[in-house]
């Protein structure tokens, strides 16, 4: 009997604010513990909380770009429990009534089919602290810098079945975000991560299985593992005759395994009510006429354009509509160079990404501008340099040291291919190899090669090759 | 001097007729040789206060004007002030200083005012008589054997007694007007968001208001002009222009109709109370107002309807004292973070408050929610609904502010339900978030009774202007109480 697995996931975004949600304290990551917490984040007494409109706006163009239903009204609620880590006791959240809901976004599977997956909501919230429980002796220490960062936190249908097809989903997720310039999408610094809810039925079964609940998943990789085992745990389990119970569990990469959360959390009855310290948020159509006006063009048909545009194919589009910066790049290069549209991806997508990774940087940060690159691309195109020496030329301008018109100069990689210049090259060997031209005048045709090799070996490789070969075989009659 | 009403102070130290500096110290001295009757102070800044009066006296030198330039007053010890002891009354804030100014604590600063210090009041502002403090029961000038109100009991008691010129009190659902009514003062509990809550230890958001004790609805006008306007820092602050209040109460009262809930003159009101309320609206009468019965329909679910409410709201804004921060903790070993924090909260709050932290607990949680909170909710809105209603047909209304005059300490603790009854009155115009205003309007047995009048959202100018009018034709508020005369 096969097996169905059923996954939605809980992605949480950190919203790119300069500020807090509710505080004007600097979100900055990295800064040192409780150095960025104001009053408002360490919930001192009689401190209120006013929220930054900046996250509405946010929250508006994800719901744009996920053909959400942008809610008129939202209600801020507290979501209480105790923790150390939580200053005020209760997070604010959104519950009944969030900010975006009921939508879709359509990915891309493995196959090239295109799958829809439903958007139920996505809320604003703010983040609790940190708990830090290593170096402190058997004490826990409490970084509350991470507290009122803005979030929002992206829930989907329980559409995707399987564990691949849910780490597609957050890449879509994720190179969304930051499209939309709403999200850095950094996982490491934890600004974008999810929680996977996975349960398995047998196939044909209409009734969803019980389902556990994954927390704090920060990698794609880490999540198609984590749902993978997840399933066989659960699929073993069913099989052997148990059953699964509603639980969150977390995943251990070194073992590759999921277990129960300790804490007890499980038990907690959260007594969600409307904050009264806020407001609703209500938002008029003007608002939305805004921000949609000032929506950036969308991973799906940037894709689209990049293949109509400049003719190329699937997989050059996808790669350089995976991220807006890298699109950018390429919609700069190609503007700024005479070179062919698919020779200017395969530098982007080859040489230059290679040299990013190679330093991991981002796109953002390469110290090649798309015009240096169109330069280059541009002295390919008109033959004065060739592939290699480009390759050389690049690595140049990546090391900084000038522009490509500079840097041919100074290494003299000036192509020879002036026909006299040329022309005197190739007498010079045939002068010196009369066996060689006798043997080819022999009809050995297989000592040209030989012969080109030598003209270019005189030329320490700046002779056009294809001038050199045409110059060989005029002279050779 | 101790008799005078904060607008004479005001008066008399714009004139130069006496120095900040005489008029603090005067009062501190009150304060030193009084208080051990009362307990209306919890904290004394005499220090501070001499350098203010100092710095008052100077910007008076200069011919600088403020409304309240060094007039000494006291803050309900819920205001958050900078660098001084901040301790709700509780023993879980009793080390607490705050690192902060509220918001109306800065702004009477800017209007000159000298601080005296922090007064006494129930503990996170729950209850009704000042018994619930931390820092011992206060004590009602009028007789000491009585209660002085609550919560606001200690600024209630301060002003009475003569040990400040005025004093800010909060009133969730009537802890400014209950013991303005028991200790013969005027109360005034302004439209809520008027005044800002930044700063002021939260109790039940949506039902706290700032407010002040003073003995004339002049005075309350002068703190309600340096109080009230928008602030940014709080999110339900009204961002609606703040009028001249003093200029208000001295125009003519013009034609008014007042309305008199005829249901609130029943069983449950004492019958020596409710004929001095009679009086007064008889006065009121005499002063041109057209007096009518107004029907509050559902006004006798607000009790229940409140005390839904506020623990609900109570037990999510306590929830922030866990003694991790800041706050009492515990001198016990603890056993684990729950232990740790049972311990720190078990020993920080008094019963009361733990009696609404867990009824709040209860309405809030699953199963109960929709049985308890958005029924309350829903009660509540139909409580504004009959307000708006009579609002319609009538300008104010006008009836008792609190079901008996003071009664005597330890009276009424042992019955919960029978302290939360004394905000009977009062309860209804903090749901629908209305500005009254309690004022003397006769004594019972030696002690004041109060007349509470209710005006629509904002009416703060007009309400005030009807009390200033009854108080120049009576003269319940100018009395004093012979032993701290």
């Amino acid at each position: 009997m096969s097996w169905e697995i059923v996954i939605g996931l809980e992605i949480h975004a950190q919203l790119a604010t300069t500020s807090k949600i509710f505080s004007g304290a600097a979100t900055r990551y990295g800064a040192a513990p409780n150095s960025q917490a104001s009053l408002v984040d360490l919930g001192y007494p009689g401190v209120l909380p006013v929220l930054n409109e900046g996250v509405v706006d946010m929250a508006i163009r994800f719901g744009l770009a996920t053909h959400c239903q942008i809610a008129r009204r939202s209600v801020f609620a507290r979501k209480n429990y105790f923790y150390p880590d939580l200053p005020k006791g209760y997070q604010i959240s959104q519950y009944e009534l969030p900010i975006v809901h009921s939508g879709h976004i359509e990915i891309v599977l493995d196959d090239g089919s295109v799958r829809r997956v439903g958007i139920t909501r996505a809320h604003l919230e703010e983040d609790a602290g940190k708990s830090l429980h290593e170096d402190f002796q058997g004490l826990s220490g409490i970084d509350l810098n991470r507290a009122g960062t803005p979030l929002l936190e992206i829930v989907s249908e329980p559409d995707l079945r399987s564990a691949r097809e849910a780490g597609t989903y957050m890449r879509a997720i994720h190179t969304l975000v930051r499209y939309l310039g709403i999200c850095d999408g950094n996982m490491q610094a934890g600004s974008f991560r999810c929680d996977a809810n996975v349960s398995v039925r047998r196939q044909g079964e209409a009734k969803l299985g019980t389902r556990a609940e994954i927390k704090n998943l920060n990698s794609f990789r880490f999540v198609e593992k984590a749902i993978e085992t997840e399933m066989r745990r659960q699929i073993e389990l069913i099989e052997d005759g148990g059953r699964v119970v509603q639980e969150t569990r977390l995943y251990d990469a070194d073992r590759d395994e999921t277990r129960p959360m300790r804490s007890k959390e499980e038990a907690n009855d959260y007594r969600y009510f409307p904050d009264p310290d806020l407001l609703p948020v209500v938002i008029a159509d003007e608002r939305i006429a805004r921000v949609e006006a000032a929506m950036p063009e969308l991973p799906h048909a940037k894709r689209e354009r990049l293949m109509q545009q400049y003719g190329l194919p699937a997989y050059d589009a996808d790669i350089l509509a995976s991220s807006r910066a890298l699109a950018d790049y390429y919609d700069a290069l190609a503007k700024a160079t005479k070179a062919k549209p698919k020779m200017a991806a395969n530098w982007v997508i080859g040489e230059l990404t290679a040299a990013l990774n190679r330093e991991n940087r981002e796109i953002e940060s390469s110290p090649v501008a798309p015009a240096d690159l169109g330069a280059l691309l541009d002295r390919i195109e008109d033959g004065s340099i060739s592939g290699k020496m480009a390759k050389e030329i690049f690595e140049a301008l990546w090391r900084g040291e000038g522009p490509v018109e500079k840097i041919i100069r100074e290494r003299g990689l000036e192509q020879i291919s002036d026909t006299a210049s040329i022309d005197a090259l190739v007498q010079k060997v045939l002068d010196a190899n009369a066996e060689q031209v006798a043997q080819y005048r022999g009809g050995k045709m297989q000592v040209l090669g030989f012969l080109v090799g030598q003209v270019m070996k005189a030329s320490q490789g700046k002779a056009n090759p294809k001038q050199v070969n045409e110059a060989l075989r005029r002279l050779l009659g | 001097m101790h008799r005078h009403t904060l607008a004479e102070s005001a008066a008399a130290l714009a004139a130069g007729s006496i120095s900040s500096l005489e008029l603090t110290r005067h009062y501190l001295d009150r304060i030193e040789r009084l208080d051990g009757r009362l307990n209306s102070y919890i904290t004394v800044t005499a220090e501070r206060a001499l350098e203010q009066a100092r710095e008052a006296d100077r910007r008076i030198a200069r011919g600088e004007k403020a409304p309240l330039l060094g007039v000494p007053i006291a803050h309900k010890d819920i205001f958050c002030t900078a660098g001084v002891r901040t301790t709700c009354g509780s023993r879980m804030l009793d080390g607490f200083v705050s690192p902060y100014d509220a918001t109306l604590v800065e702004r009477l600063e800017r209007a000159g005012a000298v601080m005296l210090g922090k007064t006494n009041m129930d503990e996170f502002a729950m209850g009704s008589s000042s018994e619930t403090s931390f820092f011992g029961p206060v004590r009602n000038p009028w007789n000491l054997d009585c209660v002085p109100g609550g919560s606001s009991g200690g600024s209630a008691a301060a002003v009475a007694a003569g040990l400040c010129a005025a004093a800010t009190g909060t009133d969730t659902g009537g802890s400014i007007r209950q013991p303005a009514a028991l200790a013969g003062l005027t109360g005034l509990k302004p439209t809520y968001g008027r005044i800002s809550r930044y700063g002021m230890i939260a109790f039940a958001s949506s039902l706290d208001h700032g407010g002040s004790l003073t003995r004339t609805a002049e005075d309350a006008a002068l703190m309600l002009g340096a109080m009230a306007g928008f602030d940014e820092r709080d999110s339900t602050s009204l961002d609606e222009p703040v009028p001249d209040y003093a200029a208000e109460i001295g125009k003519p009262l013009g034609a008014v109709t007042i309305g008199v809930p005829e249901g609130f003159f029943d069983d449950g009101l004492d019958a020596a109370n409710a004929s001095a309320v009679r009086d007064a609206i008889t006065v009121l009468e005499k002063l041109g107002a057209d007096c009518k019965p107004v029907e509050l329909p559902n006004i006798h679910l607000s009790v229940p309807t409140y005390y839904v409410v506020a623990p609900a709201e109570a037990s999510s804004n306590l929830a922030r004292y866990d003694g991790i921060r800041f706050g009492h903790r515990t001198s016990a070993p603890v056993a684990d973070l729950n232990d740790f924090y049972m311990r720190n909260r078990g020993e920080g709050f008094g019963d009361e408050v733990q009696r609404r932290i867990l009824t709040g607990t209860y309405v809030l949680s699953s199963g109960y929610y929709d049985a308890y909170y958005i029924k309350a909710q829903k009660a509540r809105r139909l409580i504004s609904r009959d307000y708006a209603e009579a609002f319609a047909k009538v300008d104010f209304i006008a009836g008792p502010t609190t079901p008996t005059p003071a009664f005597r300490l330890g009276q009424k603790t042992s019955d919960p339900v029978e302290m939360y009854l004394n905000d009977i009155y009062t309860i209804g115009a903090d749901l629908a978030g209305l500005p009254a205003i309690s004022i003397p309007c006769g004594f019972v047995g030696g002690l004041p009774v109060g007349l509470q009048l209710v005006g629509p959202h904002l009416s703060e100018g007009p309400l005030l202007r009807l009390a200033h009018h009854f108080q120049r034709a009576t003269d319940w508020h100018a009395r004093f109480p012979a032993e701290f005369d």
